[in-house]
């Protein structure tokens, strides 16, 4: 039996292919989205490129961060049925420091004036009397202004980070480390614990300042928590893929059905959760019609035509699960669990344009080769980072309290 | 020939899942089992058919839909359209965001409710009816497995029953 996954060069190859044809994107995107269009000249600031940038590094950023949590909640909730697919959650989890840093980039280059997707870092938008001076801003400067917005973003990258290294650092020292594995595992719980009550304030408040800051006048409470649930389905269809694609491979011949059957039903349960608070979220604005609020929905669906976008994102990520995965059968074949896995990661990505794309570049929006080639260029680099480090420790843990429990795991 | 039943009863569930398995290869039927809580795996041991209970919430589901639907037609498009909050009523489809929660809210309500009831009369739980329990320590801390043998494998079974640890083998 294949003890430890080997990272093998076709799979690099294939990786390097994807960052390559990324970085082509990258050029080739910028330079090609110059010209203002029309009406716009003067304030156009290679806007679709760099939302484009936002849009990628959030959503594969949100992956990494969305595992960190479900490693988390099952060591706080003490969970047996996942430990034989431990290593692969805490694969994808290597993302997110990676992920952090380049959205860290992504601010400061905002900062520094070099994109204008966050019209508020624009400090003069607080100055009365100044050319870009917006009143309808002045009660946010508390907290939208530079030091703070950067001292909140330093401390969740760091914060995030590190316990995904303690985390990640402690598993391996179990490996090692026979005699001392429930020491081990109840330091993690509570850690875990930790973790998840800052990442519970956190996940929200991120949110706002990374996504919702960018549409500046519109504000939302469900917004937060619809965000943190389209992380968290990412992460749980990429840990999914992955887990099918090595059992496939020959690798993690002791999963059980079972467990394959729970991870089906996680799918299932989250994309609920997540169509529940984008759906609650739509309800309440359309409901209230209150000006400042239900222009973030005006402007997708009448004035910019996000329509069949945000129908079809809709329809892909809830009424497609929801149908797929609802009998016992479809959450234990491995081809059903693939293909709506991969339709919900695209939803999800399209989720996210429909966030992004209407708050940077109104109605300019197309889906082309910019998108692409970027989407691409990212998904490379996500796969090579949570691979590499896939190969570094042995796929099955050893010593974890649980592990023989999840062994006979039988559902 | 005549049929003796037999209750081989267990003080754990994984080593009455082990004589099940020993006795279905001697080809004998285990009837049914009795256990304070289930054993995981003994369905496909001892040939529990898959239940269809699911089917059933299916269409309670689809019923309680369908009914909630009607129902906000009639009373806020057809029979008396009420503007709520300024929301254009002439259709339903132009209001649909607000009925929505009561479509889910009506559909878990009948899945609930009719998966429950659906469950109690299969199984005849109902108030007044007396237990088809054979033992009452079934409830507490012991497992039974029930057997209907043929008189002439009497003997083996219950050999092979003490064998896998029945801590008792009566017959009735």
């Amino acid at each position: 039996m294949n003890q430890t996954f080997t990272f093998t060069d076709k799979a690099k190859r294939f990786c390097y292919i994807l960052m390559g044809i990324g970085i082509v994107g990258l050029i080739w995107g910028y330079v090609s989205d110059g010209n203002a269009p029309e009406g716009m000249a003067g304030h156009y600031h290679h806007n679709r490129f760099w939302g484009n940038m936002l849009l990628n590094t959030f959503f594969f950023m949100g992956i990494g961060l969305a595992a960190t949590f479900f490693l988390a909640l099952q060591y706080a909730a003490e969970a047996g049925w996942a430990t034989t697919v431990k290593r692969v959650i805490e694969a994808v989890t290597c993302y997110l420091p990676v992920g952090a840093g380049l959205m860290l980039l992504m601010l400061v280059l905002g900062a520094l004036g070099v994109h204008h997707i966050y019209e508020w870092m624009d400090q003069d938008v607080y100055v009365e009397g100044s050319p870009v001076f917006d009143e309808g801003m002045l009660h946010k400067h508390g907290y939208l202004n530079l030091p703070f917005f950067f001292a909140r973003t330093l401390a969740y990258v760091l914060v995030w980070s590190g316990f995904q290294r303690i985390f990640r650092k402690r598993s391996l020292e179990a490996d090692l480390n026979g005699d001392n594995d429930h020491i081990i595992h109840f330091k993690n719980r509570k850690s875990a614990a930790i973790f998840l009550v800052f990442f519970g304030v956190t996940s929200s408040t991120s949110s706002w300042d990374w996504l919702m800051s960018i549409d500046v006048h519109w504000f939302s409470t469900m917004f937060g928590w619809y965000t943190f649930s389209g992380t968290w389905i990412g992460a749980i269809v990429t840990i999914t893929l992955l887990v099918l694609w090595l059992r496939k491979n020959g690798y993690l011949e002791e999963v059980q059905e079972s467990t394959i059957h729970d991870l089906g039903k996680w799918m299932f349960a989250v994309s609920f959760l997540w169509s529940y608070l984008w759906f609650m979220q739509f309800m309440l604005i359309w409901y209230t019609n209150l000006p400042e609020e239900v222009s973030y929905y005006f402007d997708r669906l009448h004035m910019y035509g996000y329509r069949w976008p945000m129908w079809i994102m809709f329809i892909i990520n809830f009424t497609f699960p929801m149908i797929m995965l609802m009998s016992r059968d479809s959450k234990r074949n491995a081809g059903f669990l693939t293909i709506v896995g991969l339709c919900i990661l695209f939803g999800h990505w399209m989720d996210l344009y429909v966030v992004v794309m209407p708050a940077t570049v109104h109605e300019y929006w197309h889906i082309g080769l910019t998108e692409i080639t970027i989407g691409l260029g990212f998904l490379g680099l996500f796969l090579f980072v949570v691979l590499s480090n896939l190969a570094k420790a042995p796929l099955m843990v050893k010593n974890h309290p649980y592990l023989d429990e999840s062994k006979h795991l039988h559902t | 020939m005549s049929k003796v039943t037999l209750h081989g009863i267990y003080d754990d569930g994984d080593q009455l899942k082990n004589g099940a398995q020993k006795i279905v290869a001697l080809g004998i039927r285990v009837k049914e089992v009795f256990s304070p809580f289930p054993i995981h795996g003994i369905d496909p041991v001892i040939g529990v058919e898959r239940t269809r209970l699911a089917i059933c919430s299916f269409i309670y589901g689809v019923t309680g839909a369908s009914l909630a639907t009607l129902m906000m037609w009639y009373m806020m498009i057809s029979d008396w359209p009420t503007e709520v909050g300024g929301k254009p009523n002439f259709t339903y489809l132009m209001n649909i965001p607000a009925f929505i929660p009561i479509t889910f809210e009506s559909t878990v309500l009948c899945a609930a409710h009719g998966m429950a009831i659906t469950f109690f009369l299969r199984s005849w739980i109902l108030p007044g009816v007396s237990a088809k329990n054979p033992d009452p320590r079934t409830t507490d801390d012991k497992f039974l497995m029930l057997l209907e043998v043929d008189q002439a494998d009497l003997s083996k079974v219950e050999a092979v029953l003490r064998e896998t640890g029945a801590s008792e083998v009566n017959r009735k």
